[in-house]
C-alpha cells in the first residue's frame, strides 16, 4: 500500500468517527430528554411509563456503546466484545439473582420472625 | 497505534468491565433497599429532577467533547486536544459540583446515609460514581499538563485513549443511575 493510500483511509476513518460521535450525541440527547419529559408530564399509565423509561435507557446504553465506545467495530478475534458479553452475563446473574433471593426472603419471613431473628443476633 | 498499545488498551478495557461488575453490586443493593426508608422521606420527595437533568446533560456533553478530543489527538492537533479536554474537564467539574451540592443539601436537611437503608445505598452508589469522576478529573488534569509539556507522544496518546474509554464508561453508568435512581424513583416502583 502506498503512503497516500494510508493517509486517505485514515482521513476517511476519522470522518466516520466524527459522524459517529455527533450522531451518538444527538441520539443520547433526544433519548434523555424524552425520558425526562415523560416522567415530568406523567401522561402515560404507571406501568407503561416504567416500561418506556427502561426501554429508553437500554436504547441509550446501546447507542453509547456503539457510537462512543465503538463496540463491535474491532477486527476478529473480537476479544473486547467477548469480555463485554461475559460481563453482561455476570451482571444479569448478580442483579436478578440478588433481587430474586431478597424478594423470596421477604416473602417467606413474617415481621415476627424478623424481630426474633434481630433479637437473637443483637448480642453479636 | 502499535500492537503493544492495543494490548495495553485491551487490558484497560478488561479493568472497565470488572468495574461494571462492582457497580452492578451497588445497583443490586440499591434495588433491594430502595423502599426501606425507615419512616423517612422517599426518593421522589428528596430529589430535584431539574437539577439532575442539568447534571446529566453536563456529563453527556463532556462525553461528546472527550470524543472530539481523541479525534483531534489522532489528527495530531495539540491545541485542539487541549481545548476539547479542557471543555470536558470543566463540564465534569460542573457535574461534580452539582452532585456535591445535592449531597450537602441532603445531609443538612437530616437525610444523610445514616438515616435509612435507602439513603445508605443511595450515597454508596452515587458516591462511588462521583469518586470515579473525581479520579477521572485528576487524571485528565495530569494528562493535559503532560501533553502541554511533551506534546502528543505515542505514550500520551495511548493514555489519552484509555482516559476517554474511562470517561465514556462513567457516562454509561450515569445513564443507569439517572434512570433507576432518579427517574424510576420519581415515578415510584
Amino acid at each position: 500500500m502506498s503512503k497516500s493510500n494510508v493517509v486517505v483511509s485514515e482521513h476517511e476513518t476519522n470522518e466516520a468517527t466524527l459522524r459517529a460521535y455527533v450522531s451518538g450525541f444527538v441520539a443520547s440527547l433526544v433519548l434523555t430528554l424524552t425520558a425526562y419529559l415523560l416522567v415530568v408530564n406523567h401522561k402515560l399509565t404507571h406501568r407503561l411509563l416504567i416500561a418506556a423509561i427502561v426501554a429508553l435507557a437500554l436504547t441509550q446504553f446501546l447507542v453509547q456503546l456503539v457510537f462512543f465506545l465503538h463496540l463491535g467495530r474491532e477486527t476478529r478475534p473480537r476479544w473486547k466484545l467477548a469480555v463485554f458479553l461475559f460481563m453482561i452475563m455476570v451482571i444479569l446473574i448478580l442483579v436478578f439473582g440478588s433481587l430474586w433471593i431478597m424478594n423470596n426472603l421477604n416473602y417467606r419471613m413474617t415481621p415476627e420472625q424478623i424481630n426474633n431473628y434481630m433479637n437473637s443476633q443483637a448480642g453479636l | 497505534m502499535k500492537e503493544a498499545d492495543n494490548k495495553n488498551i485491551f487490558g484497560f478495557w478488561v479493568y472497565i468491565m470488572t468495574d461494571c461488575v462492582l457497580f452492578a453490586g451497588l445497583f443490586a443493593t440499591y434495588a433491594v433497599l430502595h423502599n426501606n426508608t425507615f419512616g423517612g422521606l422517599t426518593g421522589s420527595q428528596l430529589f430535584s429532577l431539574p437539577n439532575v437533568l442539568v447534571e446529566t446533560l453536563a456529563l453527556l456533553t463532556s462525553s461528546f467533547t472527550c470524543g472530539l478530543g481523541i479525534l483531534s489527538a489522532r489528527r495530531n492537533h495539540k491545541k485542539k486536544v487541549l481545548f476539547w479536554f479542557g471543555m470536558t474537564f470543566l463540564l465534569g467539574l460542573v457535574f461534580l459540583s452539582l452532585e456535591l451540592t445535592e449531597f450537602r443539601h441532603l445531609v443538612i436537611t437530616g437525610n444523610s446515609w445514616r438515616r435509612s437503608g435507602f439513603l445508605s445505598s443511595f450515597f454508596t452508589l452515587v458516591g462511588t460514581h462521583g469518586l470515579h469522576i473525581t479520579v477521572g478529573l485528576s487524571w485528565m488534569a495530569i494528562m493535559m499538563l503532560k501533553i502541554w509539556q511533551a506534546g502528543l507522544t505515542r505514550a500520551n496518546v495511548r493514555k489519552l485513549t484509555m482516559l476517554s474509554l474511562f470517561w465514556h464508561f462513567l457516562d454509561i453508568i450515569w445513564i443507569f443511575i439517572f434512570t433507576i435512581v432518579y427517574l424510576l424513583g420519581a415515578v415510584g416502583v
